[in-house]
């Protein structure tokens, strides 16, 4: 049999109350700022809190339907997928949450992200 | 009587819509249970294409929510799949054992992409495109940057091609042909739509054959034939389809290619009908909509039990679904023995025109670059009218036959009733005008629910604009050239604001559902306006909502480029003390921040990091300083001059009128920012003359100025009057700022508002009727008992002045 590893490690960025709905929140990791995203339907996301336009804090902006706009200039980040809404381009990192007990927990992967991956991918190419 | 039992297998366009038309039939027959292979509710699957793209958002294409089938008391046994039909017993069998009884059976199955039996087909990111899930994976494999290789360059290949693209992939399209679309092209227009691919940085390869896939366990290359290999971190297969015809071929039901239905929809099994792209009829298969929309009404028609519709095969049309690139093809369009081409090509402007034609009857038609006549060449092909008459100006269209020019107007005024408009749903103008005067429709929205024509592909909504513009003529919205608020509302400004005054609305929800906004929750134009015409309507009683508020409003300072904040306290009228800035110096060197004096005469501390805003305000409260607004679509700072207190030419004390006026009018939130000054004297060192409301010292008294602007763009005020007095200059800013407050749009500065309505409407309402100028200034002075709110003050004196400014803390790691 074949053993499947997992290396998410979940942290647990505390209550679902934190953060209104819709909403979002700055959360310092070890990956860099995540923006923590609670829309009006109750989905919450958790993307890389830095705007691939200018680097703007996207946990500063405006939430509606599935998406955020950074307060800087107004890009709109598609939450589902990260990337930027059409006719803007760029994209920003994605990272699974969960809602468990009422408390928030962001999974990091190693790889997700561009500090630890070491910036040669796509991704910090097109920031 | 007892209902008879009902059973759909395939939870797609076709079966669906049959179901639909049937319910509008016979709503009490059946007992309806439907299987659907996919977990969701039934969507429209030719808006993948723009969900990929990003143009659409997956929740745009639903057509039936669940909330559908239960108001219909439909079963729907989503994410089941039927692998069993047993027609002896009529059950249906599906793969985790679930069994159902059936009185007549819809077979709806759909189609499957074809897949190559190539080496490496098997690879994770070596895909088709044909339902949510695919597309997902897609949107998670497409990355900026990262390669994409579609294999197949029909109508599928380009709009996933195109999608790929607009999200920031390499793309290549691999066509085995030496030329794309060749079912629906001919070579001119191909080469055509090559160049406008390749002008949109889509690689095009012809005449290339794939020959496998390269990968460990994720694709990394496409190979072929001729022993190149491209890279691709995902591979788009889309060479065709083929009717699913498994389920229907395991149990015993004749098929060819597939499902073989007579023109009633029924199959050889006369309890089981079948509907859609498993079907073949008269040899025919399917891959585009409108014929299937046309066999689910004939298919509803027989299980009514009214027996009397036939389905017959029509010239199918095809559109491309790129944005920008305009391709038409219809019918025969390949010419031949006996069939003569008219054409007209001018490759400058892109735009190509064939025309087929036999015995005098148009028998095809490709248009590339100019679509306009459509509708009516697809007309005279589907009822084989007599060309001859039309012939010398055929190519050149409709809008030539009379001699009023060819505005889309024009042609909708002298289109037949008849005429396709919506080809998906096979809906003419006759009965769109029909539904536009019967239900008495106003929008596009309407019409769609009502007639669904321009649901499906889209590529009929200008028309169908058209028609309702005509249809409608003057009643056409009062204003017809006002633009909607924003993309989540046909409503425009006016509309939105009239329906907040005259149904009391008090909440942006509420608001919403009475307007029947698009969206859930609106976006980032609608909301900050629809909180703004609340709380200016209704002060006092409509409830502010913070997220609604643009980024700055709702954080009570400036945003700056580095993600930290400006402070800005106000200090009255430009005046200040020794206690106001020794404050702000200990907080400048406290935080180790310059300072600021802004253009509004105040002073900025700059460089504060967001959590620490909530204790910066703390002490200016504790001093008795206030937020100076310089981030709010608000009264700002009023910027005043020394005036005849220190000024050896001062006229006038603009320097008291100016602290007294921002005593006065401070907190007020209006349209867009609103700047005042005062000035001492004509000299007018405060420039209240590019100010919203500048007031400007004269022997007599004041002058009065409104509508300035200093910015991308500058104004200089209009005089609006002279007055004596202090008091009668407060009165009258008042007014006119209520004024604005109540009839500019959101976002619009006075200057704009009043090029808008015009100076001589400003006066009439300030100046005409002082009763009348009383009451404005009345509502303002009403509408400041609640603005005038610190909201520093607000957040500092809270039980919590930290939430949501302070960081979310990672509390522990979690298993
Ligand atoms: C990306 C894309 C773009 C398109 N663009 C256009 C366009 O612009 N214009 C146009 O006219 N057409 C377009 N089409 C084609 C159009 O979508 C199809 O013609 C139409 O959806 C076919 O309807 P259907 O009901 O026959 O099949 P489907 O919509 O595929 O429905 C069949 C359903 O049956 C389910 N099913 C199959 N077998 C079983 C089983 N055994 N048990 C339970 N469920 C089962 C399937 O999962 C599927 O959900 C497009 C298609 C795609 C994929
Ligand atoms: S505007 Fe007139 S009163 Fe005011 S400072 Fe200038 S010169 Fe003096
Ligand atoms: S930094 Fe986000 S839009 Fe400019």
């Amino acid at each position: 049999m074949t053993t499947i590893r997992n290396e998410m490690q979940w942290i647990d960025a505390g209550p679902l109350e934190a953060i209104p709905s819709p909403g979002a929140r700055r959360l310092p990791s070890a990956h860099g700022d995540i923006a923590v995203v609670r829309t009006g339907s109750g989905a919450v996301y958790a993307i890389d809190d830095r705007c691939p336009h200018k680097g703007g804090p996207l946990s500063q902006g405006m939430v509606f339907g599935e998406r955020v706009q950074c307060p800087l200039h107004g890009l709109v980040i598609d939450l589902p997928t990260g990337f930027a809404v059409g006719p803007d381009t760029g994209a920003v990192s994605t990272y699974p949450v969960r809602v468990a007990d009422g408390r928030i927990l962001v999974g990091l992967l190693p790889q997700t992200a561009s500090a630890a991956c070491g910036g040669g991918c796509a991704c910090a190419q097109a920031a | 009587m007892k209902k008879e039992k009902l059973i759909l297998v395939g939870n797609g366009m076709a079966g669906v819509r049959a179901i639909e038309e049937l319910l509008a039939l016979a709503p009490d027959k059946y007992e309806i249970t439907v299987f659907g292979e996919e977990p969701h509710g039934n969507y429209n699957r030719i808006l993948l294409s723009h969900v990929l793209s990003g143009e659409k958002p997956f929740a745009d294409t639903v057509l039936n929510d669940r909330a559908w089938y239960e108001k219909h008391g439909i079963r729907l046994e989503s994410g089941r799949k039927v692998v069993a039909i047993n027609r002896a017993r009529r059950q249906v069998i599906a793969a985790d054992g679930t069994i159902a009884d059936y009185d007549k059976l819809l077979l709806a199955t759909g189609a499957r992409p074809t897949m190559m039996p190539l080496p490496g087909s098997h690879l994770f990111g070596v895909m088709s495109f044909r339902n949510i899930a695919e597309v997902e994976t897609m949107l998670d494999l497409a990355r900026p940057g990262r390669r994409a290789v579609v294999v197949g360059g029909g109508l599928l290949g380009l709009e996933a091609a195109y999608g790929l693209k607009q999200r920031g992939m390499q793309v290549t399209v691999v066509h085995l042909m030496d030329k794309l679309m060749e079912r629906q092209l001919d070579a001119p227009a191909a080469a055509l739509l090559k160049r406008s691919l390749e002008e949109r940085g889509i690689a095009v390869e012809l005449g290339a054959e794939t020959q496998g896939f390269v990968g460990g366990k994720q694709v990394e290359a496409v190979r072929l034939r001729d022993g190149r290999t491209l890279p691709a971190d995902l591979a788009v297969v889309a060479i065709g389809i083929r009717p699913n015809v498994e389920l229907a071929q395991q149990s015993g039901i004749h098929c060819q290619r597939g499902i073989v239905v007579n023109g009633s929809m029924q199959t050889y099994d006369p309890r089981i009908y079948a509907v859609g792209e498993c079907v073949e009829h008269a040899g025919n298969t399917y891959g585009l909509v409108a014929p299937l929309f046309k066999q689910a009404k004939v298919v509803a028609n027989h299980l009514a039990g009214l027996g009397h519709a036939r389905y017959e095969d029509q010239p199918l049309a095809t559109k491309l679904k790129i944005t920008g690139i305009d391709l038409y093809s219809a019918g025969h369009f390949g010419g031949g023995d006996g069939y003569e081409e008219l054409v007209m090509e001018d490759p400058g402007r892109g735009v190509y025109k064939k025309l087929v034609i036999r015995d005098n009857r148009l028998a095809g038609a490709l248009l590339y670059g100019d679509t306009t006549n459509e509708t009516w060449y697809y007309d005279l092909m589907r009822d084989g009218s007599d060309i001859s008459e039309l012939r010398p100006n055929l190519l050149h269209g409709h809008g030539h036959l009379g001699d009023a020019g060819h505005s889309g107007a024009v042609a909708v005024a002298s289109m037949p009733d008849e005429t396709e408009v919506c080809g998906c749903n096979g809906i003419t103008k006759g009965m769109i005008v029909k539904a536009i005067t019967d239900k008495g429709l106003f929008t596009l929205e309407e019409v769609r629910s009502h007639t669904k024509a321009s649901a499906s592909c889209g590529s009929c909504t200008g028309k169908v604009e058209q028609i309702l513009a005509f249809t409608l003529g003057g009643d056409y919205s009062p204003a017809p050239q006002e633009k909607p608020l924003c993309g989540c509302t046909e409503h425009t400004h006016a509309e939105v604001r009239n329906a907040i005054r005259e149904q009391h609305l008090t909440t942006i929800p509420e608001t919403m559902r009475f307007l029947e906004w698009k969206t859930p929750d609106g976006c980032p134009k609608c909301r900050p306006a629809l909180n703004y015409y609340l709380i200016s309507t209704w002060p006092g009683e409509a409830k502010d909502d913070p997220q609604s508020r643009v980024h700055n409003e709702r954080v009570h300072a400036n945003i700056q480029n580095d993600g930290s904040y400006s402070v800005v306290p106000r200090t009255w009228g430009g005046l200040t003390n020794a206690k106001e800035l020794r404050v702000i110096a200990d907080l400048a060197e406290k935080y180790n921040v310059p300072v600021k004096v802004t253009g509004g005469q105040r002073l900025a501390i700059p460089f504060i990091k967001k959590e620490d805003l909530p204790k910066v305000w703390a002490t200016l409260n504790d001093n008795d300083m206030l937020s100076g607004f310089a981030y709010g679509k608000a009264v700002r700072s009023v910027k005043s001059c020394v005036g005849k207190g220190l000024c050896r030419f001062g006229t006038q004390d603009s320097l008291g009128l100016g602290v007294a006026v921002e005593k006065k009018f401070w907190g007020a939130w209006t349209p867009h920012k609103f700047k005042m000054g005062v000035s001492g004297c004509p000299r007018n060192c405060a420039e209240a003359t590019i100010k919203d409301f500048g007031i400007v010292g004269v022997d007599s008294g004041w002058e009065l100025h409104v509508g300035g602007t200093c910015g991308v763009r500058v104004r200089a005020t209009d005089l609006l009057c002279k007055v004596a007095t202090d008091d009668e200059a407060i009165e009258h800013a008042a007014a006119f700022l209520q004024l604005y407050r109540e009839e500019g749009w959101y976002l619009e500065r006075s200057s704009a508002w009043i090029e808008r309505v015009g100076m001589p409407y400003v006066k009439k309402r300030i100046l005409d009727d002082g009763a009348a100028r009383q009451a404005l200034a009345e509502r303002f002075w009403h509408a400041q008992q609640f603005a005038q709110v610190d909201p520093w003050q607000d957040r500092a004196k809270s039980d919590r002045p930290d939430y949501e400014y302070a960081a979310l803390e990672v509390v522990e790691a979690a298993a």
